[in-house]
């Protein structure tokens, strides 16, 4: 992310292609959500200077081209023309590896976790306890090709809104607001939308309403993707059976396959991390699931946080420091930054060697990043915590309850840590026995900010925690190099303002020590308790088998006696009585 | 006097399970007491000549872990005592496909249920015939100057057998022999460990030229096959000559267990044993002494050897045993009685056995 600052001296104002590609790069961080419907404000603000929110766009890691672009803004020109000529369907296509739409299969899954995802979302800040039904039906006659409906029932989007969000690929940044959603997972209702235009030729069709007082508005969207801009094929009032809500619904191409990496098994680990959330889900091939709501606890509303200091690469940290509207460079530290006191801020100018008056705009290169290392060396409070929202120890105990039948269920959701400045939390819970297969590894279940992770489980931080740790010391087997075998179900949830994943794609954790830490303890804590239920339940299993054993046995020992001392049944009875007595209520070892 | 056998352990079943109820009645833990049946609890003898069981017991309490055994113990003990009053008897492996009756406490394999068996025989120090139940195998053969009494088992009537009389044939040993009597004028007992040597002896008639009785055994000799042995040899004090192959197995499994009995069963080795059997040969100084050829030891005889030499309590007691066995394994080498018939199909008859005769008082103890 190091190689930002520089579009910056290469204004673009009216080149809205060119934001529309960069944003395009980097689809996690500037992402049109849903989330933003209900602030149009701040959206406003945001839009209003196009200009900051091309220079204040990050950049992917992966444009090298912008590092050379730097050197010589002859070059970068030229490269900024070149780039104009690139349709957005071009990109798109050539790129859709990054965006989650690599094959037919995942794309059926991207577009639709896009659009639940969104909706959660929504739902969530509006604090409405989340009802969404989902159905995907195979478009008739059209291999491969497939009609997608979600329906939920937020709280709608204003009319003229609606357009943009779902008709233009770039819609606002969250970059600079921190803050848990799911969001960070992957491009956005549009970017599905438009994947779904690029391979049917189909338009979205959209119905939103606000409140049961007006009518609902009913939109057929087309993207134009040279301009990136919403082109309105229909757009009329309607009655709706929904009190407030939002329907899209688009076609794509895509493959429907059941396992391991399908939507169906989105959408039930989806349930299982939302265990407030009902969900009616209409699989491709006709099936019908409903998932009823397990708790009317909505999770609380995560809190939007600054960057702490320590967090902040110093790429950002130019970027900020040119982008900021503090008046000097103190207030700037103090304002934009979490956990900066005057008292701090003072101490890192000083060992900075910089003017607390000075304008952010006007410190060079050197100086910012003097002020940088500073930061570094200069002790720090850890971030506020509170701006997470974990699921809940009794939240996931009830998700896992709903989705895997098994005997024992334990859960934890660790106090929140630290890594490089980004608050997280690290939930873990357990599944074992019942209908799981004692022969199976273990399912590993990995969410991030309350959205399952589907994709490369060998290359998340989660599964080497997993495997890492040392099941037997629980009563487990466990090959080497893998996760325990047997019965078992563990979920792994990090809520996070900033989840590290390991690439755009969005699919794995990144392995800081101290995340690494976190899911370690709290495997452990989970592996105890199921430990003890284990060793309880061999216990009672042995007890259980034994007294049957000697039942079995003793009946022989009374009849074997009456045949040799001829004595009457009710005798014989009398020995086998004593008998149980003896050997069952005394000691059952021995 | 011949030593005899309890009487009948009909009234000892009884009582165990008379004793046993009455612990149950008082709400305690029953518990059956049983000799340690292995060479570890096995003593050697001299004076009175055979394997002994030593005072070792082990101790089974009903409990979790016992109570299977227990119930399968008390089941064979029950069907054994049927068997007596009715006078009746089961093979054992009738006696395993007795237990398929018995659900769960049945046995799967027959080595379980002759293990209980054994343990019975044990416990009230009898063998397993007086129990009720007889083996599988033959008893042996006999041939010569030897006429045994038994009975009819229709009329009752007193049968009289000449083993004389069975021409190239045999009377086979029965699994029971206690009821035999015996009348002959034999100067000794000839017992052979291969049928094919028997067959020669008898087919020539040595038997009338030596004044004898011929034994074959067949291998290991059976229990009643030694127990009609000594009851011969005792009543009729007639000595016993053993016959076998120069091997580790002919003079330390085949000899061995005819004059001491064997390490598994010591309980009884006192009725079937010969401990007045002497070792006619082959030794190994007959190996050079008639230039006989051989077969190299293999490693199993060699095995069996070394470990005679040095854990058997029978072998160890006798220098002459142990000079016999470092012989062995000094040669390296093994021969078999018919290996005689390198000097002519009756050497054995005209020269070897003959020559041999002449001075007992060299046989091996």
């Amino acid at each position: 992310m190091a190689t930002r600052g520089k579009k910056k001296k290469n204004p673009q104002k009216s080149d809205k292609k060119e934001s529309l590609q960069l944003s395009l790069a980097l689809p996690g961080k500037l992402k049109p959500k849903m989330s933003l419907r209900t602030k149009p404000p701040s959206l406003r603000a945001k839009r209003s200077k196009p200009s900051e929110e091309i220079a204040s766009s990050p950049s992917a890691p992966r444009n090298d081209k912008n590092a050379i672009a730097r050197e010589t803004v002859g070059i970068a020109e030229k490269l900024a023309k070149k780039q104009q000529a690139i349709s957005v369907s071009e990109f798109f296509t050539k790129n859709r590896h990054l965006l989650g739409f690599d094959n037919p299969r995942k794309a059926l899954l991207t577009a639709v976790k896009e659009a639940v995802d969104n909706s959660l979302d929504a739902c969530e800040e509006a604090r409405i306890l989340p009802e969404i039904a989902v159905k995907i039906e195979p478009v008739k006659d059209q291999k491969d090709r497939f009609l997608i409906t979600v329906t939920d029932n937020g709280p709608g989007i204003v009319k003229n809104q609606i357009p943009q969000i779902f008709g233009s690929l770039l819609y606002g940044s969250k970059f600079h607001s921190l803050k848990m959603s799911r969001g960070q997972q992957g491009i956005g209702i549009s970017a599905a939308a438009m994947y779904g235009q690029i391979t049917t030729g189909k338009p979205v069709k959209i119905i939103s309403k606000t409140s049961s007082k007006k009518d609902a508005c009913f939109f057929e969207l087309r993207l134009d993707m040279k301009r990136n801009q919403p082109v309105v094929l229909k757009n009329e009032q309607m009655e709706w059976k929904l009190a407030h809500g939002t329907e899209v619904e688009f076609e794509i191409e895509g493959k429907y396959q059941k396992g391991r990496q399908s939507v169906d098994e989105y959408i039930r680990q989806t349930m299982i991390a939302n265990p407030h959330c009902a969900m009616t889900y209409c699989a491709p091939d006709g099936e019908k699931l409903v998932y009823t709501r397990e708790t009317a606890h909505l999770p609380p509303e995560p809190k939007e946080i600054k960057p702490h200091p320590y967090g902040v690469e110093l790429g950002i940290f130019l970027r900020m420091l040119h982008g900021t509207t503090a008046r000097n460079v103190k207030t700037f530290l103090q304002n934009d930054f979490s956990r900066i006191s005057p008292k701090i801020a003072g101490a890192i100018l000083k060992l900075a060697g910089v003017s607390h008056s000075q304008r952010p705009a006007d410190i060079a290169a050197g100086n910012a990043e003097g002020i940088y290392r500073a930061i570094e060396q200069v002790k720090i409070m850890n971030p506020a915590t509170d701006c997470l929202a974990p699921i809940g120890e009794a939240s996931i105990l009830k998700g896992l309850e709903r989705e895997v039948k098994a005997d024992f269920y334990s859960a934890i959701s660790r106090p929140p840590s630290v890594y490089r400045g980004n608050p997280f939390i690290i939930e873990v819970g357990l599944a074992w026995g019942g209908e799981q297969s004692m022969e199976e590894p273990t399912t590993l279940l990995r969410f991030a900010n309350r959205v399952p992770l589907l994709y490369q489980p060998g290359a998340c931080s989660i599964t080497r925690s997993v495997v890492t740790t040392d099941w037997k010391n629980y009563g487990l087997t466990q090959p080497r190099d893998s996760v325990p075998i047997g019965a078992l179900t563990i979920f792994v949830h990090i809520a996070s303002v900033w989840v590290p994943f390991t690439s755009e794609s969005k699919e794995a954790i990144a392995d800081y020590p101290e995340i690494k830490k976190e899911i370690r303890l709290a495997l452990q804590e989970c592996g105890r308790k199921l430990s003890t239920y284990l060793s309880h339940r061999r216990r009672a299993q042995e007890e259980g088998r034994k007294k049957g054993y000697i039942e079995t046995y003793i009946p022989h020992i009374g009849e074997a006696l009456r045949e040799m001392l001829n004595f009457s049944e009710k005798e014989e009875q009398k020995i086998v009585t004593n008998l149980r007595t003896m050997l069952e209520k005394g000691k059952i070892h021995g | 006097m011949v030593s005899k056998l309890l009487t009948s352990p009909l009234k000892a079943i009884k009582e165990t399970a008379q004793s046993m109820k009455a612990k149950i009645d008082k709400r305690v833990k029953p518990e059956m007491k049983f000799p340690v049946r292995s060479l570890q609890n096995v003593k050697y003898r001299p004076n009175i000549g055979y394997f002994e069981l030593g005072n070792k017991f082990k101790s089974r309490t009903l409990t979790y872990n016992t109570v299977k055994s227990f119930a399968q113990t008390l089941r064979m003990m029950s069907v054994s005592k049927t068997l007596i009053e009715t006078d009746d008897f089961a093979s054992k492996r009738e006696m395993y496909y007795i237990s398929k009756n018995w659900d769960e406490a049945r046995f799967d394999e027959q080595p379980e249920s002759d293990t209980v068996m054994d343990d019975i025989e044990a416990l009230y120090m009898v063998n397993r015939e007086q129990l009720g139940f007889i083996p599988e195998e033959k008893g042996g053969e006999v041939a010569g100057s030897l006429i045994v009494v038994d009975k009819d088992n229709d009329t009752g009537k007193t049968l009289k057998i000449d083993c004389t009389k069975f021409g190239s044939g045999a009377y086979s040993i029965p699994i029971s022999v206690e009821h035999l009597n015996f009348e002959t004028d034999a100067k000794f007992i000839l017992v052979i460990e291969t049928a094919g040597m028997f067959q020669r002896l008898v087919q020539h008639n040595y038997w009338k030229k030596a004044n004898c009785i011929l034994v074959s055994m067949g291998g290991v000799p059976t229990r009643a096959c030694r127990r009609f042995i000594r009851r011969l040899s005792e009543e009729k004090k007639i000595p016993v000559y053993a016959f076998v192959d120069c091997d580790p197995y002919g003079i330390g499994n085949i000899y061995r267990t005819l004059k001491v009995g064997s390490g598994n069963a010591a309980h009884i080795n006192q009725f079937f044993c010969v401990p007045d059997a002497t070792f006619l040969g082959i030794t190994p100084e007959d190996i050079k002494k008639y230039k006989l050829p051989t077969h190299p030891l293999k490693d199993v005889d060699i095995k069996r050897a070394r470990d005679a030499v040095k854990n058997d309590p029978f072998f160890k007691h006798h220098k002459q045993w142990i000079n016999a066995f470092d012989e062995l394994l000094k040669m390296g080498v093994r021969a078999e009685q018919q290996a005689l018939a390198k000097h002519g199909l009756n050497y054995v008859i005209d020269k070897y056995l003959p020559d041999k005769i002449k001075k007992p008082g060299d046989f091996l103890p």
